[in-house]
């Protein structure tokens, strides 16, 4: 037996840290998404697919504008210092990923701007006529599109991979003190980034190649999610137990059922047999993958604040 | 340089409380939060079972995962003796502090900024000790500078047996215990 009892029992803290609720798992999912589709408008204009106006990379850079700002509501609601939330941009801290977001999200707004200038929508342009002639004035510039599409393709992956940094950067949570965590966050964003614009794609070309992405990265993201086991399980006791939070512990059912086989073993079977054409193509396992991506930031930051060094909530 | 470290005799300490009592009077603690607090430990298998009572708080780790992670630089590193602390009017309350701390020493106070034990630094400037190390009926604490090798920390430390709390979380603790 070994037994600790406290007489503290500070909010948030005790009998188990739940400084993070909702919020950050969403900011964390939107920014996912955000920066998954910010990697594929890039990637397309690259490739030079942006010919027509049909291209998604036009879609992307009002909706991502959309969701990383209501990412950024839900962080906002977060803070318990509301008032001074402006101190972040008063400095730059090296070793904190927190401080590198702030930055990197200051750069993400204006280049998805400078990408919805490059094809301003009719409905927008014909009420805000300046646009249209902000828009003249950058597509004068030469190799614009190539540009644009290099900026979102960096951005995209920084702003991905930060959000899993953020967390692993926090050593007291033996759940997150994984590099890999990085690497899962930014391809969960590609491939829930996948989902939601091969729903939204015009052109059926983008759209079944989109598809056949999002299994190649669901794919990836199983095998990630095997690397990040291993690397816990092969540590020391307290990331051992961390993993079992995920694996058979208190988090084991909504992991394994909403995370990996709703959110990515059907989803990939389904699309699998669509991209073959035996079914037809239905927003259903791009749906699945979206909650998936999600339920997938919530269970990770919930489950990460219950792993400890202390073995207070860890007995044998 | 000073190293500012507290050393804490678990044979002595009776968990009666003074030093939490003596925290929140001194540093205007708000109701219902802690800045130091006592544990109590049962190791073992009946009928060998021992237990330990213990005061704790801020380790004031030499590496502190909370200063790191801080996006404005509120978390800190005094310039005496290595204590961490908050700057309340840098503090944007974004918790990542209190989800670093190996120890759970932190908390958001009803004001929004981050808290905690700041070794009562404001004390400690005048040469007082921290205000629960005053008050301990069974002088069981022992405030002092590690650099300074005649300090009762420092000896206590050499003489006795001693660990610290999760020296594995690699925080470089500064909060010793006897045994």
């Amino acid at each position: 037996m070994n037994e600790l009892t406290t007489t503290r029992h500070n909010e948030l803290i005790d009998p188990i840290v739940h400084v993070w609720g909702w919020e950050i798992p969403v900011y964390l999912f939107l920014g996912g998404l955000v920066a998954g589709m910010m990697i594929i408008a890039g990637y397309f204009f690259i490739k030079g697919r942006d010919e027509g106006h049909e291209c998604v990379c036009y879609q992307v850079p009002l909706i991502g504008l959309f969701l990383l700002s209501l990412g950024m509501l839900a962080l906002f609601l977060d803070l318990e210092h509301k008032a001074y939330v402006w101190r972040v941009y008063t400095t730059f801290k090296i070793k904190s990923p927190m401080s590198w977001g702030s930055w990197i999200l200051l750069l993400v707004y204006p280049a998805l701007l400078v990408n919805f200038l490059l094809n301003v929508p009719a409905w927008i342009g014909d009420r805000l006529a300046f646009l249209k002639i902000w828009s003249q004035k950058i597509l004068a510039i030469k190799n614009i599109k190539r540009h644009v599409g290099k900026v979102n393709l960096v951005l995209g992956i920084m702003l991905g991979i930060y959000t899993g940094i953020l967390l692993s950067s926090l050593g007291a949570r033996p759940l997150w003190n994984s590099a890999i965590l990085g690497v899962l966050f930014l391809v969960s964003g590609l491939s829930t980034a996948s989902a939601l614009v091969h729903m939204i794609a015009r052109d059926r070309a983008e759209s079944e190649m989109l598809a056949r992405a999002d299994n190649l990265f669901l794919t990836i993201e199983l095998f990630v999610f095997a690397l990040f086991f291993i690397a816990l399980l092969s540590s020391t006791e307290v990331q051992i137990q961390s993993a079992m939070l995920l694996l058979t512990g208190p988090f084991a059912a909504v992991f394994w059922v909403f995370v990996i086989l709703m959110g990515i073993l059907i989803p990939l079977f389904i699309q699998n047999l669509s991209v073959s054409h035996r079914i037809k193509h239905t927003p259903v396992a791009p749906i699945m993958v979206i909650v998936g991506g999600f339920v997938l930031r919530l269970v990770l930051v919930q489950a990460g604040q219950y792993s400890h060094y202390l073995n207070a909530h860890f007995l044998k | 340089m000073a190293r500012f470290a507290m050393v804490i005799d678990t044979k002595k300490c009776v968990g009666c409380m003074d030093c939490v009592v003596a925290c929140k009077a001194e540093n205007k603690v708000p109701e219902g939060f802690n800045r130091d607090w006592i544990t109590t430990e049962a190791r073992g298998k009946f009928p060998t079972v021992q237990m330990e009572i213990r005061t704790e708080r801020c380790n004031h780790c030499g590496n502190p995962p909370c200063v790191h992670c801080c996006p404005t630089g509120a978390s800190h590193v005094h310039d005496l003796g290595g204590v961490v602390l908050v700057y309340h009017d840098l503090c944007i309350g974004c918790k990542a502090c209190l989800a670093s701390c190996p120890y759970d020493a932190r908390f958001i106070h009803p004001e929004g900024y981050a808290d905690k034990c700041t070794f009562c630094i404001h004390r400690v400037e005048k040469g007082q000790d921290p205000a629960c190390v005053s008050v301990c009926p069974t002088h069981c604490m022992y405030f002092g500078d590690l650099e300074d090798v005649h300090s009762m920390v420092s000896r206590l430390l050499a003489e006795r047996k001693w660990y610290a709390i999760a020296p594995e979380a690699g925080t470089d603790p500064q909060l010793f215990y006897l045994v």
